[in-house]
């Protein structure tokens, strides 16, 4: 469960982490930017993943497609970009090491050079493609949009998702690429991860002959959040979608990510969500057969969470039948907690899934990627066995009082997502959403 | 010292590349069991390979097979569904089944210190499904459920026309999930039938990666010899690796299926491409870089990099038993509809004669598929897959050591021989899935012929 490591922060202020595995020949280089789209503003939406898109499109001294030389290299690479942060990821074998880190760095140090006007329509082109492909086009694509959109002020950094708006796109500039990234793209503002079959003093050499020459940055503010005022019965939306049947969205304000209760709610999720055997999956799709599939999560951020139930209603059942059953559920486990068996079988499956991802080294979610969260987002790049013992601590007790204290009915946000002209079947009340 | 930005640092010499040696046993139950020995995690996974996957499904009763796969963890021995997720549940187990036109896969991982209960609890689904009606029933409908949602899905609604018009009536024209049809004339006893006749022990072969030493494999072997009983069709011939014949041509070209409100068109494009076993096979995955195949292929710099039109494109030859569908597949913006066609065929086109690869493209291809190769086998769950495909498609024990060797070997004339012979732009097929009021009318003239519409 333990992950080695070693760090060093440079004069920069870049924290470089490596941590040594030769069990394959590869090595994965993996950088986070702590940029994602809750330092957006209003009117710019989105403008943190289209950046994103640049960072490949060429730097002053590679100014072309960055997949050619690391391809050719046989590396693998990607990014994303998330509410809280942006990672860029290369997969390569050892020898290609250096030409990762002189990429990386390079455009980190020097991306402005290179972008031009062509480039930048291009890839929103490109991201606007992306819109449609993932969210527009697709079943209950939006659903996540209208969520948080009514969860979170529209001040607040997780009011919008981070593929943001089109009109966004559209009205998004030159000048707002060239501000973004003097602000955010720099060392200090960077943790870089060298993982898999290298050594330690290697592998700290290079990056610090590569890293070193960039200059630290302006210091960032943290992202503060307006307050949001506790929720005290609010009104059920409903959200009109190419769809076939009818999905119910429940969702509840809940712990921070690594906040006291996170590890308890993502315990719960499983409970009563996780697999054939869960609470709900049980109750709506097992005995019942009046939904057709349930999941339950429990989505935390760096600023904030939200716990969410999403089932689909089965032919011939309405939305308020599920309504009713998951209510009671809920209710059923706030008062008497989990049993015994589930809870062995939750953490055993969050013991299995710790080893599952310590499977690889490189890619979104191995082993480097994992360094680069515990280091952005609680400072201690090895911190896995710590977060394990969150889950190992939560006891029947404490995921009760989770369940009590976080998934009141007065608490939540119920969005239906129905048929083309069939508002009607939405719980009784709902008030009308769009989103697109 | 300064860094040299003038130019990118040469590449090193790479480690060569060994794949982990897998443990051949022939149990006297007739279970072929192999094994490979990867400590490098404290997982465990058991892979059963079954050769027998959709196209075995009855021409009329597509969706048999994937049904049944369906149906072994809702109720075997004495357990009920539900007690044998609680079962897999307390040893953090996962199970998966994977029904492709070849082959049904079903694994379990879990935990290694459990690797005799995940044993258990695979064979006991495989071998004592219960197939009560009540939870065939439920299954089934769910089952049903699922194809009335996929309809609002473009990419699988375009998946099942292509391959209908591609292939037919054919073992390899439906999807895994069948019909709406033909689920509702399944009973359960075309269930167990099919049971019978594909899930014979005679047929498996199970394949173990994990920390396991070799005593600990020689247990595995004989709890797999106590608990899985001789089969009646033990002497049955063993799995085949030939795939059915190729279809006739097709009767249609172009296929326009609508759907109100799409902001994007989804289109499929291809024809027959080649079986598995192909000598030319590691040309073909060489020519498919170059024209399809990764980001820095011809297609997706043309229609994602240059023009905008879409979030990313890829073409595949889906190399099965049989020929398996040669396919370029992206979903781009509606006003591009008509013009990405043409970029594909063109490409398609040019690049087996009017642009032929360039010893660029294929020294890039070929660096990809070879230096990138380790990757694939990091994993557990990658290597059971791996030594699945070598049992499937009956490869030599050194495939996965030769296969740097052998893309190193292919050269430039080789990949644009291939490209002739395998690509086919007067055979091609397209599907598009999109707005009929703005595509429609842009469709006639690509060369296609009329659209036909569904």
């Amino acid at each position: 469960m333990d992950v080695s490591y070693e760090k060093r922060t440079l004069d920069n202020g870049l924290d470089v982490i490596v941590h040594e595995d030769h069990g394959c020949p590869i090595v994965a280089v993996n950088i986070w930017y702590h940029v994602g789209s809750k330092n957006e503003r209003p009117g710019r939406t989105g403008f943190a993943h289209l950046f994103e898109h640049l960072m490949f499109q060429g730097s002053e001294h590679h100014d072309a497609v960055y997949f050619h030389p690391l391809q050719e290299a046989g590396g693998a690479l990607n990014g994303s970009t998330n509410a809280d942060r942006t990672n860029y990821w290369e997969v390569v074998p050892p020898g290609a090491v250096e030409r990762a880190l002189w990429m990386e760095s390079d455009r980190m140090g020097y991306l402005l050079p290179a972008l031009t006007a062509e480039k930048f329509r291009t890839q929103r082109d490109v991201v606007l493609n992306e819109r449609r492909e993932n969210y527009e086009n697709r079943p209950y694509g939006l659903a996540s949009m209208a969520l948080v959109a009514a969860h979170y002020p529209a001040t607040h950094p997780y009011h919008w998702p981070t593929i943001g708006a089109p009109a966004d796109l559209r009205a998004a500039s030159l000048d707002d690429v060239r501000e973004f990234f003097t602000t955010y793209y720099h060392p200090a503002n960077a943790s870089l991860v060298l993982a898999g079959d290298i050594v330690v003093s290697d592998a700290l050499r290079l990056a610090e002959h590569y890293f070193d020459e960039i200059p630290a940055g302006p210091a960032i503010a943290p992202v503060v959040p307006p307050p949001v005022q506790a929720m005290d019965g609010h009104p059920p939306l409903v959200l009109e979608d190419r769809v076939e049947f009818p999905r119910l969205y429940l969702s509840w304000p809940s712990p921070a990510l690594h906040a006291p209760g996170d590890a308890e709610l993502d315990l719960l999720a499983d409970i009563l969500g996780g697999g054939a055997s869960s609470r709900l999956h049980r109750a709506l799709v097992h005995d019942r057969s009046i939904a057709t599939d349930v999941s339950v999560g429990q989505g935390s951020r760096e600023l904030a969470g939200l716990f969410t139930i999403v089932a689909t209603v089965a032919p011939g059942h309405t939305l308020t039948e599920l309504d009713t059953v998951i209510s009671v559920e809920v209710d059923r486990i706030a008062v008497d907690g989990p049993t015994d068996g589930e809870l062995e079988r939750a953490r055993a499956r969050v013991e299995s899934d710790f080893v599952q991802r310590q499977q690889t080294v490189g890619g979104f979610g191995g082993k480097s990627d994992q360094l680069n969260a515990y280091n952005v987002f609680v400072g201690t790049p090895g911190y896995f066995v710590s977060d394990f013992d969150r889950y190992s601590r939560a006891d029947r007790n404490a995921i009760k009082a989770a369940a009590t204290s976080y998934l009141m009915p007065k608490r939540r946000i119920a969005l239906s997502v129905v048929p083309v002209g069939s508002a009607t079947v939405a719980l009784a009340g709902s008030t009308c959403v769009n989103a697109s | 010292m300064v860094t040299d930005r003038t130019k990118l640092p040469v590449l090193g010499v790479d480690p060569q590349f060994r794949f982990p040696g897998v443990e051949r046993r022939m149990l006297t139950n007739g279970v072929r069991l192999w094994s490979v020995d990867h400590r490098h995690t404290s997982l465990f996974t058991l892979l059963l390979l079954i050769p027998s996957g959709s196209a075995a499904d009855p021409l009329a009763r597509p969706g048999l097979a994937a049904l049944t796969a369906d149906l072994l963890d809702e109720g075997s021995g004495d357990r009920s569904g539900i007690e044998f997720h609680e079962a897999l549940g307390r040893i953090g187990g996962h199970f998966r089944t994977e029904v492709t036109s070849d082959a049904t896969l079903l694994s379990v991982t879990a935990l290694a210190r459990h690797a005799n209960e995940a044993i258990a609890l695979l064979v006991e689904v495989v071998t004592r499904p219960l197939f009560a009606t009540s939870e065939f029933t439920r299954v089934r409908d769910l089952r049903l459920h699922r194809l009335t949602q996929l309809r609002q899905v473009p990419a699988v609604v375009a998946e099942r026309a292509y391959l209908e018009t591609l292939y037919g009536a054919h073992p390899y024209g439906h999807l895994a999930i069948g019909t709406d049809t033909s689920l509702r004339a399944l009973t359960t006893e075309d269930v167990a039938a099919f049971h019978a006749e594909h899930y014979a022990p005679s047929r498996w072969t199970l394949i173990a990666v994990g920390g396991g030493e070799g005593a600990e494999m020689r247990g595995l072997a004989d709890q797999l010899l106590d608990s899985v009983p001789v089969s009646p069709s033990a002497d049955a011939a063993p799995p085949s690796p030939h795939g059915p014949p190729a279809p006739p041509p097709p009767r249609d070209r172009l296929v326009f299926i609508p759907r109100v409100g799409a902001v994007q068109s989804e289109i499929w494009i291809g024809h027959l491409g080649a079986t598995r076993r192909t000598v030319d096979y590691h040309a073909l995955l060489l020519m498919n870089m170059v024209l399809g195949g990764q980001f820095v292929s011809r297609l997706n710099l043309n229609l994602r990099e240059d023009k905008g039109y879409t979030y990313g494109t890829r073409t595949v030859f889906d190399c099965r038993l049989g020929r398996g569908p040669f396919t370029f597949q992206a979903s781009v913006q509606t006003s591009a509809t008509a013009d990405a066609i043409r970029q594909v065929v063109r490409e398609i086109s040019d690049i087996r004669d009017k642009r032929p690869v360039t010893p660029a493209e294929v020294a890039m291809g070929c660096a990809a598929l070879t230096r990138g190769f380790p990757r694939n086998f990091e994993t557990a769950g990658q290597i059971a897959v791996a030594v699945a495909k070598l049992a499937l498609f009956d490869l030599p024990p050194n495939y996965f050591s030769e296969f740097v060797r052998r893309v190193a070997a292919v050269d430039v004339a080789e990949v644009t021989r291939v490209a002739s012979v395998y690509l086919k732009p007067e055979k091609l097929v397209a599907v598009v899935v999109g707005s009929r009021a703005e595509v429609l009318a842009s469709l006639s003239n690509l060369g296609f012929g009329e659209p036909v519409q569904h």
